[in-house]
């Protein structure tokens, strides 16, 4: 039967469309009202609220946590002190990567692990003998997303102690009576927090977020609006961007870190002295450049996409809804107006958008290493009145949007 | 901001700086133009009369915390190719979507209608069935005469009175175009170039309230009544601004509309032109036929082989450039041009929203267009005292709360509402807007109190801005919003007067590109993007 979480019973009735879909066995509700972009405009001009409760939370604790972590997680969490958190991926031992989640280190020994999947088993076996406790908390907590250029000072008359949070940061705090743990993180590439909240105490929590909202423009958003902000913010999706390696059946559905984009997080890997599950093939690739795909960003050419259209017969409509299917990149030289021979396929956009911040259709996409550098002209696959035909498009660096308040100090 | 507290240079100050081009007035369209010539390499200086950029798209802070966007007030002609060629998203550019429309009927109900086509169609089907259907069939016709007429719209107009063969060959790609377009299209294009909103919408709708709705932008800033034959032109106009590619969509810009002459004077800037403010310019040098540059107000020359005037057709032909250099019959057609601004704003700062008895504990439908003109009757009587000199004393009124949209326009949990007021003939009949200003505000007032009752109770500030305000604030003759009225003797070919539809002037290296050429009003920006194509096409010959 599918579950609520614990801010339901308050969310439910700001949600005039009763449009969920289901997310890790929960109700998430698509958009709470007719107006998904509004809602994005939320996050992108005030602020919104997102449920994130669906997550998986996982409880690590004792003295060999840090160990335990330090070789099952990509990100060296030796360096992420108390009162810190990592976003990171976990890999299987051929260098695959098969999920993300963000690390909160609460002390020496005390971790809280978020994942979109179950993970407790692949975590315990690691562990073996070494003495740390871990517990699936996912119950026992509500996460509310409190996202955009007014998050702060919505959270500023609840708790002060947003004042000093830095990215990534995060502290133990009251609302109201109910303990909260707020961190400044969030999955919309803007200036965010997330306020976890014992389940019993979460409605109370969300209703002095939404009255301290009120004067702010606060609305909650859905998953359509976070879907268009994560695309934009270049945040990488499970099941969209790549496939857990765990339940992939080919190699061509795996990805291994860089190849994902985050070679950023292997700095160190290659001459450091960390084991870690799947370092020893991460290296292998680092070092003899095997990699098959580089994550860019790629930008539709405006004019091609309006002429396209013109010349079809048709409005030039721009559609903010991201795309639920993988899109073809071909290579330049490609003929345009014909369905390209599937030798020039050089890619492939996992994610594709209209983003009405940057007045563009932007996407994620994955090209061979030769296509990676920023500018390159490349034609994605598109379909008009039925027939197969290509657009006009370049890559780009991600993210598409990063404001300057996302990651300023306080 | 950046712009109004930029330094000028040495030489300029000096007076003896040479430019390629000088821009005269730094509206929306001046700003866009100038920012073209300056991408294009052109030294280009433009000149602002105000202590603001902006013209008629401004933002001001008139009550502390409180932004009023005095004039404009929303966004949608602006050709989405501007946005692209001159970068401005890089620059701040961001339009923010208007997530309703909200129409109250006059009885206490109201028409609430949003992003979701089928939730709109269930909305009008509520006032009227025969309606519902009606409603879709009406937005796929009218989309067909946008499509039909946009590239007369984004691009020049045909010299039809030239011979030379480029002219016949501009006229050959109009003649072919319109050649190409479906019969009962072409036969739509006709009747709202020429007929009344009131008969174009009696053909899909049989409900007052939904009529009364989607003739509220048949009136915008036209002496003409819904029922008055041209109204359908300007309704058609409005329907040609687009949000996202959504035809007839609007959007406030974040900061309002002077947040968005804010982004072109910094594109402008970063594409090298120089932006001169309190800058009055007194007239244009000629000498036998050709620009020399411009004079201040403070005797300051500054010359420039091309100097292109943003300002209205009158102050281009009349006021910079002696009208005894121009042919007669150019200045005679300016002369007779038709003005007449018959809009007023009155804007408020409040202490809270508004509450409508219908609607007591949301705020979603204050979150675009406020429309109060419940039925084409209301508007239309509301038009018969223009007719005769003096104001509605039920006034139209397109309200506008964007502190909803955009809560930086408001200190928390206060908001300011733009109300745009229709109508208000520049020449009163009888009185004089000076000792009317209260009393018209007052009017207003009490036809948002009749349908938000308690509205007096919010009000911390408000502001009348008057058609003369506008005149002396903007500089737009008689307070007219479109730089001349929407009629068709005033558009396309005719537009400011036949024969000079196409940006430039009698006078060698002197061009218009104010609102009151091709294609005409609203934060558009085409007249600027299209003088500049002309001004540089010339440059290269």
């Amino acid at each position: 039967m599918i579950r609520t979480t614990p801010f339901h019973p308050r969310l439910s009735e700001l949600n005039t469309e009763g449009l969920y879909t289901h997310w890790q066995g929960h109700l998430s509700p698509l958009r709470y009202t007719h107006a998904p972009k509004h809602e994005y405009f939320a996050v992108r001009n005030s602020v919104g609220v997102f449920d994130t409760s669906p997550l998986y939370k996982y409880r690590i604790t004792g003295p060999d946590a840090e160990r335990l972590l330090a070789g099952a997680l990509v990100r060296d969490i030796r360096s992420c002190r108390p009162g810190k958190a990592q976003y990171t991926i976990w890999c299987d031992d051929r260098g695959f990567v098969m999920e993300d989640g963000v690390v909160f280190r609460h002390s020496e020994s005390d971790f809280l692990l978020t994942a979109a999947r179950p993970n407790l088993a692949w975590f315990q076996a690691l562990a073996g003998s070494l003495r740390v406790s871990l517990e699936d908390v996912s119950d026992d907590h509500g996460i509310l997303a409190v996202q955009g250029p007014r998050s702060r000072a919505v959270l500023r008359e609840l708790v002060p102690e947003v004042e000093r949070l830095g990215f990534f940061d995060h502290t133990v705090a009251k609302v109201g009576s109910a303990a909260v743990t707020l961190s400044r993180t969030g999955y919309t590439g803007d200036l965010g927090y997330e306020v976890s909240v014992d389940a019993d105490q979460a409605v109370e929590v969300l209703d002095a977020v939404l009255d301290a909202g009120r004067a702010h423009s606060l609305r909650p958003f859905g998953e359509e609006a976070l879907m268009m902000l994560r695309i934009e913010a270049g945040l990488p999706l499970v099941d969209v961007e790549w496939r857990n390696s765990r339940v992939a059946f080919s190699d061509a559905e795996r990805v291994t870190p860089k190849e994902l984009g985050m070679g950023w997080m292997l700095r160190g890997v290659r001459d450091g002295d960390r084991p870690f599950v799947g370092r020893d093939a991460i290296r292998r690739e680092l070092v003899d450049g095997t990699s098959r795909w580089a994550t860019v960003g790629v930008v539709v050419d405006w004019a091609d996409w309006d002429r396209l259209h013109r010349a079809a017969g048709l409005l030039t409509v721009k559609d903010e809804h991201p795309l639920p299917y993988e899109s073809v990149l071909y290579s330049d030289s490609a003929d345009s107006g014909d369905s390209a021979d599937s030798v020039d396929q050089i890619g492939y956009a996992t994610s594709l958008m209209y983003s009405p911040v940057l007045q563009r259709h932007v996407g994620l996409a994955r090209v061979r290493p030769a296509f990676a550098e920023p500018g390159t002209p490349v034609r994605l696959e598109t379909s008009l009145l039925h027939h197969n035909t290509t657009v006009a498009a370049s890559t780009t660096s991600l993210p598409h949007f990063n404001p300057a308040r996302k990651t300023a100090k306080p | 901001m950046t712009t109004s507290d930029r330094t000028t240079s040495e030489a300029a100050a000096a007076g003896t700086a040479a430019y390629d081009a000088i821009v005269v007035g730094a509206g929306h369209n001046g700003l866009v133009n100038g920012a073209y010539l300056a991408k294009a390499g052109l030294r280009t200086l433009i000149l602002e009369r105000r202590h603001l950029v902006g013209g008629a798209a401004i933002t001001e802070e008139r009550h502390p915390g409180f932004s009023f966007t005095t004039f404009s007030y929303a966004l949608s002609l602006l050709r989405p190719e501007i946005v692209q060629e001159l970068d401005l998203v890089r620059h701040g550019f961001m339009p923010l979507m208007m997530p309703s429309s909200f129409h109250p009927t006059g009885d206490g109900d109201y028409l609430l209608l949003g992003d979701d086509d089928a939730q709109n169609v269930q909305e009008i089907r509520r006032h009227s069935p025969h309606d519902a259907d009606a409603y879709e069939r009406y937005h796929h016709d009218l989309d067909r005469v946008c499509q039909a007429i946009q590239p007369l719209f984004d691009n020049a107009p045909p010299d039809v009175f030239g011979k030379d063969p480029e002219d016949q060959a501009d006229v050959k790609w109009l003649l072919d175009h319109l050649g190409g377009v479906d019969r009962k299209v072409m036969h739509d294009v006709v009747r709202l170039l020429t007929g009344s909103a009131a008969d174009w919408l009696d053909d899909y709708f049989e409900n007052e309230a939904v009529k009364g709705f989607h003739a509220s932008s048949s009136i915008i800033g036209s002496k003409v009544g819904p029922m008055s034959p041209g109204s359908a032109l300007v309704l058609l106009f409005h329907k040609m601004g687009q949000h996202d590619g959504h035809l007839g969509a609007w959007a406030f810009h974040k900061g309002g509309n002077g947040g968005f002459t804010q982004v072109l004077a910094r594109a402008a800037e970063a594409f090298g032109a120089e932006i001169r403010l309190e800058a009055p310019v007194s007239s244009v040098l000629t000498r036998e036929g050709r620009t020399q540059g411009v004079v201040l107000e403070d005797g300051t020359e500054l010359t420039a082989p091309v100097v292109v005037s943003a300002l209205d057709p009158r102050r281009t032909f009349l006021e910079l450039v002696d009208p005894r250099e121009l042919p007669y019959d150019l200045v005679d057609n300016v002369s007779r041009m038709k003005f007449r601004g018959v809009s007023a704003k009155v804007n408020f700062a409040l202490d809270g929203l508004p509450v409508f008895p219908a609607l007591p504990d949301t705020v979603d439908h204050f979150g675009g267009f406020l429309n109060i003109g419940p039925t084409l009757e209301y508007m239309e009587r509301a038009f018969d005292a223009a007719k005769y000199g003096w104001y509605s004393e039920r006034p139209f009124i397109d309200a506008a709360l964007q502190s909803v949209v955009d809560p930086d326009m408001a200190p928390p949990g206060k908001h300011v509402m733009s109300c745009f007021v229709q109508y208000a003939p520049y020449e009163l009949r009888g009185s004089d807007w000076e000792s009317e200003r209260d009393r018209f505000g007052d009017t207003a007032q009490a036809v948002l109190e009749s349908h938000f009752p308690g509205f007096g109770d919010l009000v911390l500030h408000r502001e009348v801005v008057t058609p003369l305000d506008i005149e002396r604030h903007t500089g737009l003759t008689e307070g007219n919003i479109f730089a001349g009225e929407f009629l068709a003797p005033q558009m396309y070919f005719f537009r400011p007067a036949p024969g000079w539809s196409r940006y430039a002037t009698p006078v060698e290296g002197y061009y218009q590109c104010g609102s009151g050429t091709h294609p005409g009003g609203c934060v558009i920006g085409s007249p600027g993007r299209l003088a500049s194509r002309r001004i540089l096409r010339d440059l290269q010959r």
